[in-house]
């Protein structure tokens, strides 16, 4: 544990969230987050992303739920996000296949933050968005086309 | 440092919503400007929510989240009064934390 | 030549919409949908970061004078914010002067911290003193929300403004020969997809109007009414008007005129 938050205290933003937060006392020591996951938000893939997570290849759930509009009117604020009612969901990530890299955020849920985040992200062109959680240590999914009417670089 | 966050939070039901909406240009690195120099990449990489002193959310965030980000998640427990802390920090290194009671 | 331009203008400016095939078709059957996105983002307009420094920056002491607005008289009375711009613009008697918003921050801006108007006339959108006057725009808008419009028109000088606003709308100008009436004078027209209010009528211009100054989510941006106009000029390919010029304010109070009953919908949330 102790080597692996020194690890993690070496590098880059890391680092600096982790001082920020053991002085602002949100975390004591010894007690490490996970690095940002640049191997994950680097792939480009849906699938390098989910190995990357370490996802495999996940099960469809129905009982996981993508959130967002049929239709975006633009792409540079699609609303999106996670609902699931599987048991211990413990992280929930957004995944936008054809973006330039498919992964938007992951959320790490500790017990008793429910299984339903919200956000906005910025899409390209029309896509699957995919909701991908885990849930008692396994990975399940489902995504939704999400129609943008104008990319997210648009003016 | 940025300027300040808005986080709303409120309880119903023993279950505390939050909403929080950040300051933050997220630009991705591969837009050009009007003058067609690239915009250097710059965004919050990670975000941390704590409940009192608990940790009730921790994120790891692309350049792809929109400018201005939103974020809204629930958890159980939280009572009127207590205090909801939020912490960013970008890809620059820069860090801001801002706090709310619940309502 | 000439018409032959504003064809092809107007055309391309009707078919523009990144990627997708057939607008026409898909604009009809995503009416609905667009308004389920635009309600899905309403909560959580990020107009409210902005309104939130505009709060600061109206109490916070500074320029020569070192000193705050919040003795600034929106027409309410000194200090008063809550419902001022759902009255505006109006004539001001202490400047003699019909005044919007902008304008009006400009001079409480001048004789309560001794800033000088060109700081704000010279500058850009989005820069210094103009950035400034958006957080200031967000902060006061934010407190007429769900107001009636409600703008005084029994002085002349209104009556006056009114009318030159009115001739402002429907003047041609511009290599296109465009008035402001050729994109915003029809009942149902679109351009990107964008509903454009026919602002000639009472429910367009509430509309129109009642949703300005807002958070563009296209480039993250929040635009005051002044932007809004200035970006019409441009959209116009005329000459922009200069920053709080008559015609600007005239156009303003043509435009709530016209809206007066309806309701305030600030900040907007626009695409
Ligand atoms: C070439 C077409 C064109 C002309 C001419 C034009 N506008 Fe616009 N206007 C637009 C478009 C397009 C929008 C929608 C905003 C956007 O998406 O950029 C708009 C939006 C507006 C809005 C906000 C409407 C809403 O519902 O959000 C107002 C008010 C407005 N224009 C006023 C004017 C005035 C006043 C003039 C004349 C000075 C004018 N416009 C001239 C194209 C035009």
């Amino acid at each position: 544990m102790n080597n692996q938050r020194r690890n993690v205290l070496k590098t880059g933003s890391g680092a600096a969230l982790l001082s920020v937060l053991a002085s602002a006392g949100i975390i004591a020591p010894g007690m490490a987050l996970a690095e940002w996951n640049k191997a994950a938000f680097d792939a480009k893939s849906m699938a390098d992303t989910l190995k990357a997570l370490g996802a495999g290849a996940p099960a469809d759930s129905k009982d996981v739920q993508v959130t967002g509009p049929d239709i975006a009117e633009n792409g540079a604020v699609v609303p999106v996000g996670v609902t699931s009612t599987l048991p211990n969901v413990t992280m929930v990530a957004i995944l936008i296949e054809k973006n330039p890299s498919a992964l938007a955020a992951s959320f790490n849920l500790p017990a008793g933050t429910e299984a339903n985040v919200q956000t906005r992200v910025k899409m390209g062109q029309t896509s699957n968005v995919y909701a991908l959680v885990k849930s008692d240590g396994k990975f399940f999914m489902a995504n939704k086309e999400i129609k943008v009417t104008l990319g997210g670089c648009g003016g | 440092m940025g300027n300040p966050m808005k986080i709303r939070a409120a309880s119903k039901d023993g279950v505390t919503e939050v909403k929080v909406l950040i300051s933050h240009e997220m630009e991705t690195g591969q837009r050009k400007d009007s003058a067609g120099a690239v915009v250097p990449a710059w965004w919050i990489k990670e975000l941390t929510a704590k409940h009192n002193d608990k940790i009730v959310l921790t994120s790891e965030i692309g350049s792809s989240v929109s400018k201005n980000p939103y974020l809204a998640f629930k958890f159980k427990g939280g009572a009127k009064g207590d205090k909801i802390v939020v912490t960013w920090v970008d890809n620059k290194g820069d860090t801001r934390t801002d706090e709310a009671a619940i309502a | 030549m000439r018409h032959k331009n504003k064809f092809v203008l107007l055309a391309s400016l009707l078919a523009v919409a990144g990627g997708v095939g057939s607008n026409v078709a898909l604009a009809d059957q995503s009416t609905d949908a667009i308004a389920k996105y635009r309600e899905m983002i309403a909560d959580g307009n990020p107009s409210e970061l902005f309104a939130a420094q505009g709060e600061d920056l109206w109490k916070t002491k500074r320029g020569p004078k070192n000193a705050s607005l919040e003795k600034c008289d929106l027409g309410l009375g000194a200090g008063v914010v809550k419902g001022a711009s759902a009255k505006l613009p109006r004539f001001f008697k202490d400047t003699g002067k019909v005044q919007d918003l902008e304008i009006r921050l400009m001079t409480c801006m001048e004789t309560l911290q001794g800033i000088d108007p060109k700081t704000v006339v010279n500058e850009q959108f989005l820069k210094g003193e103009r950035e400034k006057m958006a957080a200031l725009v967000a902060y006061i808008v934010t407190e007429s929300n769900g107001d009636k419009i409600n703008i005084d028109m029994k002085p002349a000088e209104m009556k006056k403004m009114y009318e030159l606003g009115k001739m402002a709308f429907f003047y041609r100008s511009g290599p296109m020969d465009f008035a402001c009436s050729t994109c915003h004078g029809d009942t149902d027209k679109r351009i990107r997809l964008q509903d454009l209010p026919d602002l000639r009528s009472h429910k367009g211009a509430a509309a129109g109007w009642g949703s300005w100054p807002a958070y563009r989510v296209s480039n993250g941006q929040f635009w005051t009414m002044q932007h809004r106009l200035n970006d019409c000029y441009r959209q116009q390919r005329t000459a922009e008007p200069i920053y709080g010029s008559d015609v600007t304010i005239a156009l303003s109070v043509y435009l709530a005129a016209t809206a007066k009953g309806g309701t305030v919908l600030t900040p907007g949330l626009k695409r």
